[in-house]
């Protein structure tokens, strides 16, 4: 009898909770699925939004892409010529480093639909003809050898860098350096190779890039040998497209200024291309796109989630009035004997938030669980935050408080003479 | 005499049932001594199980006066009652009423467990107390492995564990056999031995003659009074 009238309560609670184990478990499992949910989801969506952030951060918060695009064929399929011409061209180059103000460095690639080629192995990567500012401007690193230089660009030499993939996949038990591949239908000396991305998957943008991996050459030496004329082959016909620059890496010397630039290069691809032939592309503000995106995401899971944890304290609640109907007696002994008010509602009160609690608990458990056997199963990222099991900790303990005060409140209020003659 | 355990003046107890009032005490006045063993009679609907519960606290007095130990009740709130009951009245009830998930020593305390500042020694008061009642080898027993009688038994250390100023009984051996309504009669008049304010309600003859002194009621109001007999056969 030292212990005090709390402690002892929470034992009666727990008592009597145990002399109805299957109902007590059967009450937790609303809290117990909805305080998983929360958990599970909130996990789920933190690690999809910080792999959509990592996405969006590699290609560079504070660059401006613009991509050539083909237009829809129906604009261009009254054109006489099967010769398609589109896209970003040279003069948008010269354009852009001349008029915009800020500029940390501007790097232009062309992408040509070759094969590469290491005797009877055969890749069909992505053949990229850039300039020697590409590596810093997206932040690739250097596995051995070396990077395309000036002289290379200036000299036209017919040299390669390797993207890892497709180094492993010409060369799978050689060293490629001082190698030759062929490229279309020249040859090629490899003098570098990259390391691979780190987590590399599911880029909608460039989707699939890794997997056919890339071979990067300098511009002028892509200009010299395939020249602005691509040719696709499709089934039966032929495509010629002509387009000067694929994309054009715009790196921002001030991560501020990211707006004002996209601003000026639509403004000026505006006014220059007489049809929408070209992307703009601000991973800034693919960024606080995808918080937003986040963010309504998290509202639609925490309105579920809340839904779910609703039902649960229903289900609570609609338990304990049975429960307190099925003990009137009870309570009315408990009150004749000396029981205030106070006590028979703390004393439901506290099976309440032991139901409530418990299914919170194993909730958390099950929570954290769902995102792992994700990971394992599903391979995608999770991240479950120090803050999500807390807040469905409290919750739960909340909803135990809330559905429960309306059943204690009805049974501390009975009249003890009535509840005595209850059968 | 010395001051009244119980003492009702003017109490009326009116029940609404819709249109209709049902008075139960009609202007009901009576003081029982310290010390005393009542038994009290009446008919069903003479108002006798009112006034137990009115004498219990655990129903108030339309209008009137009752004071327990002269404490005046009709002034204190729902709190204070509740006090009141846990320390200074023993319930001892015809259907034992005992809490089915406590054991034997749990169910002997309950009356402590809702004291703000409970007694250090209530399990060796409890353990004494069984031994009084003659249940010291089943302490651990739950209620329904015991029979009628040893449930009896726990109600009435249960009533005796905060040494009351009364104990009141509500028919008490209404559920029992003749022989083991005898051995609770017996108990009974040892605690009234003992010093023991005893109110017992009931409606078998038999019952009332163990009692020292007689109250019957009829329709609410006081019928004949028979006081001071010899207590016990």
């Amino acid at each position: 009898m030292t212990e005090g009238i709390f402690v002892r309560t929470v034992r009666l609670g727990v008592r009597s909770l145990l002399l109805h184990k299957l109902r007590s478990a059967l009450t937790t499992l609303g809290v117990l699925f909805g305080v998983s949910s929360v958990v599970a989801m909130l996990a789920i969506g933190e690690g999809a939004s910080a792999e959509a952030q990592e996405q969006i951060r590699r290609l560079g918060s504070q660059n401006v892409i613009l991509r050539s695009v083909k237009p829809p064929e129906d604009a261009v399929s009254n054109q006489e010529t099967r010769v398609i011409s589109y896209g970003i061209t040279r003069a948008d180059l010269a354009r852009v480093e001349a008029t915009i103000p800020g500029l940390r460095r501007v790097v232009p690639l062309r992408e040509l639909p070759e094969e590469v080629r290491n005797g009877d192995r055969v890749s069909r990567p992505r053949v990229i003809a850039t300039i020697p500012a590409y590596l810093e401007a997206t932040g690739r690193v250097l596995g051995s050898g070396r990077w395309i230089s000036e002289v290379d660009e200036v000299r036209t030499t017919n040299v390669c860098v390797l993207g890892y993939e497709v180094a492993r996949q010409l060369f799978p038990f050689a060293n490629p350096l001082g190698e030759r591949v062929k490229i279309g239908a020249d040859y090629f000396t490899v003098v570098g190779t990259l390391l691979p991305r780190v987590r590399l998957d599911s880029d909608p943008a460039e989707a699939g890039s890794e997997s056919t991996g890339e071979v990067f050459i300098s511009l002028s030496t892509g200009q010299k040998w395939f020249g602005e004329m691509l040719v696709k082959q499709r089934a039966g016909s032929r495509e010629m497209e002509e387009v000067q620059l694929h994309e054009m890496i715009i790196e921002v010397d001030r991560a501020e200024d990211v707006p004002f630039v996209a601003a000026a290069c639509r403004t000026m691809l505006a006014r220059e291309h007489d049809q929408r032939d070209y992307e703009v592309v601000v991973p800034l503000e693919l960024l606080m796109r995808a918080e937003e995106t986040k963010r309504i995401f998290n509202i639609v899971l925490g309105s579920i989630a809340g839904i779910s944890l609703l039902v649960g304290g229903i289900g609570i609640m609609n338990v304990m009035l049975a429960t307190v109907t099925e003990r009137t007696r009870e309570i009315g002994i408990r009150r004749a004997l000396g029981a205030k008010r106070r006590h028979i509602v703390v004393q439901f009160l506290v099976e309440c938030v032991v139901l409530s609690v418990g299914g919170g608990l194993l909730g958390i458990a099950l929570g954290i669980a769902i995102p792992l056997g994700v990971e394992h199963w599903a391979d995608m990222r999770t991240v479950v935050t120090i803050q999500a099991p807390l807040l469905a900790f409290g919750i739960s303990a909340g909803i135990g408080v809330i559905f429960g005060l309306y059943p204690a409140w009805r049974a501390a209020n009975m009249d003890p003479v009535e509840a005595l003659r209850h059968e | 005499m010395t001051r009244p355990v119980a003492e009702l003046t003017n109490v009326s107890r009116i029940y609404r049932m819709g249109q209709n009032k049902v008075v139960a005490l009609d202007d009901f006045s009576f003081s029982f001594g310290r010390g005393e063993y009542w038994a009290i009679m009446g008919s069903s609907g003479s108002g006798k199980s009112t006034l137990l519960n009115i004498l219990g606290c655990i129903d108030r007095a339309t209008t009137g006066s009752y004071r327990v130990d002269g404490e005046e009740t009709s002034e204190l709130d729902d709190d204070d009652l509740s006090d009141l009951r846990s320390r200074r009245i023993g319930f001892i009830f015809q259907s034992y009423n005992l809490i089915q998930q406590l054991n034997v020593l749990e169910n002997i305390q309950v009356p402590l467990f809702y004291q703000d500042d409970p007694p250090e020694d209530g399990p060796e008061r409890a353990r004494a107390l069984a031994e009084r009642v003659g249940l010291s080898g089943r302490l651990d027993h739950r209620p329904r492995e015991l029979s009628g009688g040893q449930q009896q038994r726990v109600a009435i250390a249960r009533a005796l564990i905060n040494d009351p100023a009364m104990i009141l009984a509500d028919e008490a051996t209404g559920n029992l056999d003749t022989k083991t309504a005898g051995e609770i009669l017996e108990l009974f008049d040892e605690l009234h031995a003992e010093g023991k304010s005893i109110l017992l309600v009931t409606h078998e003859p038999e019952v009332g003659e163990r009692a020292q002194s007689v109250l019957r009621l009829r329709d609410g109001r006081i019928d004949t009074v028979q006081e001071g007999r010899q207590a016990g056969a």
